[in-house]
């Protein structure tokens, strides 16, 4: 195209060694995306990391070992015991299937990778993907300059990088790429309206349906985005094509996904594209009669339709409000209905709100997470308004929502991070473009080439970093591209001298002025690649399962979760229960292969609750519910003695709680005094005697002779007791994992066959223990 | 009879003299079904010479039948390197190596008790002859010895015990003794290791050692209690161990140590010139019943195990056995990958152990990798001795997978070439 707009053979070599240097450079972003992320290998070891990631190494695992059937039929009971859980029809299976074919893949070619190599680079892979798809989208926003220049961002923005760096195998590693790949599609679609992309886009939405939960977003995003087209009258067969085949097919599709199922057509998170579904047809129909008839004819008819089809739409919203209303969370899951209200699940859903990523995050956290980003997205904003398409429509709504969202929920900055690159690398291409423009024209006896030269010169004596350089070599190509753009876009102005006179008078800046906004534009980014250096090596490459701390005489390791972990693997029956806060389960049965009571997929609340009530009741009530629940050992995580703060003494106001929303004896306030949270002297008697509490410090005082509690900076309230239910079996190096064994029952006397009777083996009776306890 | 360690010695001084008339070649060496069970190795030398310049000349040792043994002894043959004329004597040495012959009792112990066991024997030397005069020395790691068997004469000295000397023994005479004493050796026993020596003609020698250790002394009951264990270390927990150490080749590197659920960071690789020593501690220290598992795994240069021989076959020669030191393992299986396209494998091991061949796929591989297996049971550190496999190899071998590699590039080079020169729409 670019060749018949200036058939000049210059121009030609000139844009075919464009296009070869766009490849190069989005080559070096995609290794730039995956070698950003093994600061996590460098620094500790190839290893999964935190909670999740452990569960879906494991399925993959059994995937691998046992084949695609076995795993959708899987009934895992090694968890949720003595319930069980169907892993097959309640995982979402993307991120479990891409690395078992990654796997396969491999192994066909006899290259013998473990399984757990593979899970540890599959983020990595696809976040150089993600950037790649960043760059196809951008493309068809605002042209190849803006995709260079968000794709470079992408790869590395601290958000994302929290979310994928080795190690870190989950759910989001894989989803992120799916989502964006779906809208470059969606927009595909819509810039040109072939049905092929169409289908692709249903495909790549499918692959994200799979992937995880985060796809509602799609499906939310888009029909509100062919609303507002609709609305703003930018309806086109375009919308239509990229629109309803994705509707039809996308749910279809998504049905099949076991988790899905029927909730793609019951749910309220769907029904907003049913919706729009419908209305993009009643657009169709319009445009269609409006083709057809006469303006006179056309206006009786329209009244005709309008009185008619609002009696139809009436009824139906009736039916559909009712259906809605009829079910107790109005069809919304407890994690949608807490984006809608921020306030939701604090008020109702305590073991939602017990996640810290569930939480709204902090002014600090956004300039962690996306940096300079947030002071490029307004400005990225006014160059998507100028001028306005579809496309450039669509990312200005994806910024307005996923900002919301991720104001509600800190986990959600994950979709912030997208869209925020998109908008900064559209900014940030065209500032470039308007400066660098503005030099050229100013500098008429330089050439072309030469100026390029100077500039690059000028941003090297700035910022000699290696990774600055892709940002500056892809201003040249960018330059280059975004002016053909350009010239696409105003193809209809005749001649294209005069098209240049007429930009030349338009925006032209002081020279003076352009150079310094491009030095300092330059420093804004060298300033941004530093900080995301920064957060990935040193904030977000932690495996969390090995701590490090940094003292006068070096390097120390605590690797405690994986020596009581290893500890229990080989030295405990394979078939016995180890309860702990859910927290622990994936990686109890990830690491030590025993079955658990709870885990972090909160699927049952009762269940938890009573491992809560457990742990916040006396030693006897507590043994005698973890003995209904055929629990051999109890495992808790303590950070007193090394000071590692996220241990279940700080988290025991969660157990409390959660507890409490269940078995109605166990009360918040009996655990606080006046009020404040404490375990020194001044502690509530509840609180001192409770299982946490005494599990946690027993013969903690030996250690230092004070019970001195590093975390809560105290000496702890009660240093001498004894355990008569259960009795400690290992303690690990730190002390941060403290396992005990509870005792087996005592033989049985005649004058307390009475009260063991009650002990009967079913959660439901420590329920009924707990109101018959209950004094009120 | 050495019981310092969980390996029992046994060091035989015969001095064998020929009644018969005919001249005897070989003397038989009698184990009681019990020993037989736990005998790793038999060796035995001849010894000539004064005190100051003995030489020892080790002998051919089988195992043999005889028919006359009584409760089924076995026996092992000595093939003497002269035979014996009626009348002479000779003087053989021989040394044989118990496991799992220690019994701990109490089976179980707590925390804060050390541990004792029993050890049985027969204070006479079993034998298919008549014995003359013998001796029993038996040695005790400690002093405590809680009680021992009297069979007169019989008397303990710090940490001797002697039985003996007994005069004019029938053949097959037994007497049975047992010894109760206190032995807080870590008792630490591989249930199974596999070696896995992957030899790449690029350079490199890679081994990987799985290991599944156990510690196989009186089994710990009751709580393990962390507080004790540190504050009071000479006190408590005094028969559990929470170091091994791994004696690997020189010029070893690229050193690693994890188990399966990843790296484990206690360990410590010490290099010289002649060897190297690893010391590494298991993820939590192993008390009497608790396991481990893990594996070792290091990089060695290629010039230093691979020889040519002089015809025209190459050849391994790496060290049997177990690295560990003071460790008995009870099933040892090593594998010798020998690289792609090498040809008739065959291993010389100087003992009896089972053999056979597998086919292991590796990065790239077409036809796959000849595997040398070879298991024996019961391996102590005397089996530590150099092995050699022989095959023979074409370098051309060599050059096969990078062949492949750029061949694949280029067909993808040439697909993507003409898939952008060919128009392949339907509309004309």
């Amino acid at each position: 195209m670019a060749a018949s707009d200036a058939p000049n053979g210059d121009v030609l070599i000139r844009n075919a060694f464009g296009s070869v240097l766009a490849f190069l450079i989005l080559l070096l972003i995609g290794v730039l995306a995956f070698s950003i992320r093994l600061f996590s290998v460098i620094k500790y070891e190839s290893v999964i990391h935190e909670f999740d990631p452990y569960f879906n190494y494991r399925v993959t695992q059994f995937l691998t070992k046992n084949g695609i059937y076995d795993f959708w039929n899987w009934f895992d009971d090694r968890t949720w015991y003595p319930l069980g859980r169907v892993i097959g029809g309640t995982v979402y299976p993307g991120l479990t299937l891409t690395a078992g074919t990654l796997y396969w893949f491999l192994h066909s070619l006899n290259i013998p990778l473990s399984v757990e190599t593979v899970c540890v680079f599959t983020a990595p892979i696809f976040s150089a993907f993600a950037s790649w798809a960043t760059f196809l989208l951008t493309k068809e926003v605002k042209g190849v300059g803006a995709g260079l220049t968000a794709a470079a961002l992408l790869a590395m923005v601290p958000s994302y990088i929290s979310r994928s760096v080795a190690g870190s195998y989950d759910n989001e590693a894989v989803a992120i790429f799916a989502l964006i790949f779906t809208f470059y599609l969606y927009i595909k679609t819509l810039n040109t309206g072939s049905l092929f992309y169409a289908t692709l886009n249903s495909l790549s939405y499918f692959y994200m349906v799979c992937s995880w939960g985060g796809y509602t977003f799609i499906i939310n995003l888009i029909p509100m985005h062919v609303l507002l087209c609709i609305v703003t009258g930018r309806y086109s067969s375009r919308l239509y094509i990229a629109y309803a085949p994705l509707v039809v097919l996308g749910t279809l599709l998504a049905a099949l996904v076991p988790v899905v199922g029927f909730n793609a057509v019951m749910t309220s998170e769907h029904f907003a594209s049913f919706l729009v579904f419908i209305i993009i047809h009643v657009v169709a129909l319009v445009y269609y009669i409006k083709g057809i008839l006469s303006p006179k004819m056309f206006k009786v008819a329209l009244a005709l339709v309008v009185s008619i089809g609002l009696a139809v739409c009436c009824a139906m919203v009736a039916v559909i409000i009712a259906l809605v209303a009829s079910s107790p969370t109005k069809g919304w899951s407890g994690r949608s209905l807490s984006l809608l209200d921020p306030t939701y699940a604090s008020k109702y859903i305590p073991i939602i709100a017990s996640v810290s990523e569930h939480q709204p995050p902090t002014w600090p956290s956004y300039f962690m997470d996306i940096n300079v980003l947030a002071f490029l997205i307004p400005a990225g904003i006014i160059a998507c308004f100028s001028p306005l398409s579809d496309a450039s429509l669509f990312a200005v709504l994806y910024i307005v929502l996923s900002v919301y969202f991720s104001g509600v929920m800190v986990r959600l900055m994950l979709v912030l991070a997208p869209a925020a690159c998109i908008l900064s690398g559209i900014a940030l291409s065209q500032a470039f473009d308007v400066f660098t423009r503005s030099i050229k024209f100013q500098l008429p006896s330089l050439s072309d080439h030469s100026h390029i030269d100077a500039r690059d010169a000028s941003s090297e004596n700035i910022v000699p970093d290696d990774t600055i350089k892709t940002d500056k070599s892809e201003d040249t190509p960018k330059e280059r591209m975004t002016k053909r753009s350009k010239k696409k876009e105003k193809e209809p102005v005749e001649k294209p001298p005069t098209k240049f006179q007429i930009k030349k008078r338009l925006s032209v800046l002081p020279f003076e002025a352009s150079i310094i906004a491009v030095i300092l534009l330059v420093l804004l980014v060298a300033f941004y690649v530093v900080h995301c250096v920064w957060a990935a090596a040193e904030a977000y490459s932690a495996p969390s399962i090995v701590l490090t701390s940094h003292s006068n005489d070096g390097l120390h390791v605590f690797d405690d979760f994986r020596e009581a972990y290893a500890w229990l693997s080989h030295n405990t029956d394979v078939d016995d229960k180890v309860a702990s806060w859910w927290d622990y389960g994936y990686q109890t049965t990830a690491m030590a292969n025993r079955t658990v009571i709870v885990d972090n997929n909160t699927w049952n609340n009762t269940h938890i609750a009573t491992v809560g009530t457990a742990m916040s009741s006396p030693e006897k009530a507590a043994w005698e519910i973890f003995h209904s629940l055929d629990v051999k050992y109890v495992l808790v995580v303590f950070g007193g003695l090394v000071g590692y703060p996220s241990d279940d003494i700080n988290k025991f106001l969660w157990m409390v709680r959660i507890g409490g929303g269940v078995f109605p004896h166990i009360k918040e306030p009996d655990y606080l005094r006046d009020g404040q949270y404490r375990i020194d002297s001044m502690a509530t008697p509840t609180m001192l005697n409770c299982l946490m509490y005494k599990l946690s410090y027993y013969r903690f005082v030996e250690t230092d002779g004070k019970a001195f509690d590093r975390v809560r900076r105290t000496e702890i309230g009660k240093k001498y007791f004894k355990l008569t239910h259960f009795e400690e079996v290992f303690t690990t190096h730190h002390w941060m994992v403290r396992i005990y064994k509870l005792k087996p029952p005592k033989n049985r006397i005649r004058g307390k066959n009475k009260k063991s009777k009650s002990k009967t083996s079913s959660t439901t009776t420590s329920k009924r223990k707990g109101t018959r306890r209950n004094p009120f | 009879i050495d019981l310092t360690s969980h390996i029992i010695k046994v060091y035989l001084t015969l001095k064998v003299e020929n009644l018969g008339t005919s001249p005897a070649s070989e003397v038989h060496l009698a184990f009681s079904p019990a020993e037989a069970e736990h005998l790793a190795i038999v060796k035995a030398a001849a010894t000539s010479g004064k005190r100051k310049k003995k030489t020892y000349i080790p002998l051919d040792v089988k195992s043999a039948e005889l028919p006359d043994g009584p409760n089924g002894t076995k026996f092992f043959t000595v093939t003497l390197l002269t035979p014996l004329n009626k009348g002479e004597t000779a003087t053989l040495e021989v040394l044989y190596i118990l496991t799992h012959s220690l019994e701990p009792f109490p089976v179980e112990i707590t925390q804060s008790e050390s541990q004792l066991v029993y050890f049985r024997d027969s204070a006479i030397l079993l034998s298919p002859y008549h014995v003359k005069e013998q001796t029993t020395f038996i040695k005790t790691p400690s002093t405590r010895v809680e009680s021992f068997t009297v069979v007169d004469p019989a008397k303990r000295a710090g940490t001797e015990l002697k039985y003996g000397p007994y005069e004019d023994q029938p053949p097959y005479s037994y007497s049975p003794v047992l010894v109760h004493f206190e032995n807080n050796n870590p008792f630490a026993v591989v249930e199974e290791l596999e070696r896995e020596i992957e030899i790449s003609h690029w350079g490199n020698v890679q081994v990987t050692e799985r290991y599944r250790l156990v510690h196989a002394g009186a089994r710990h009951k009751g709580a393990f209690s962390r507080v004790e264990y540190q504050t009071r270390p000479d006190a408590t927990g005094v028969s559990s161990f929470k170091h091994l150490l791994a004696k690997l080749p020189p010029r070893v590197h690229s050193v690693y140590y994890r188990d399966e659920i990843g790296n484990v960071s206690t360990s410590n690789l010490r290099t010289d010139y002649r060897k190297s020593e690893l010391e590494f501690q298991p993820r939590y220290p192993l008390f009497g019943g608790w396991k481990s598992t893990f594996v070792i795994g290091y990089g060695l240069p290629l010039q230093d195990f691979l020889f040519e021989s002089p015809d025209g076959r190459r050849y391994l020669n790496f060290t049997f056995g177990c690295p560990l030191t003071q460790t008995v393992v009870d099933k040892l299986i090593l594998k010798v990958v020998l690289p792609e396209g090498s040809k008739d494998p065959t291993a010389v091991i100087p003992f009896q152990v089972d053999q056979h061949l597998e086919i292991k796929y590796s990065y790239l591989d077409v036809i796959g990798r000849t595997v040398v297996v070879l298991e024996k049971s019961n391996v102590v550190p005397e089996h530590n001795v150099p092995f050699q496999v022989y095959y023979t190899f074409n370098p051309i071998f060599m050059l096969a997978e990078p062949l492949m590699l750029s061949i694949a590039i280029f067909l993808f080079f040439v697909a993507s070439v003409s898939y952008l020169h060919a128009d392949l729409s339907i509309r004309k």
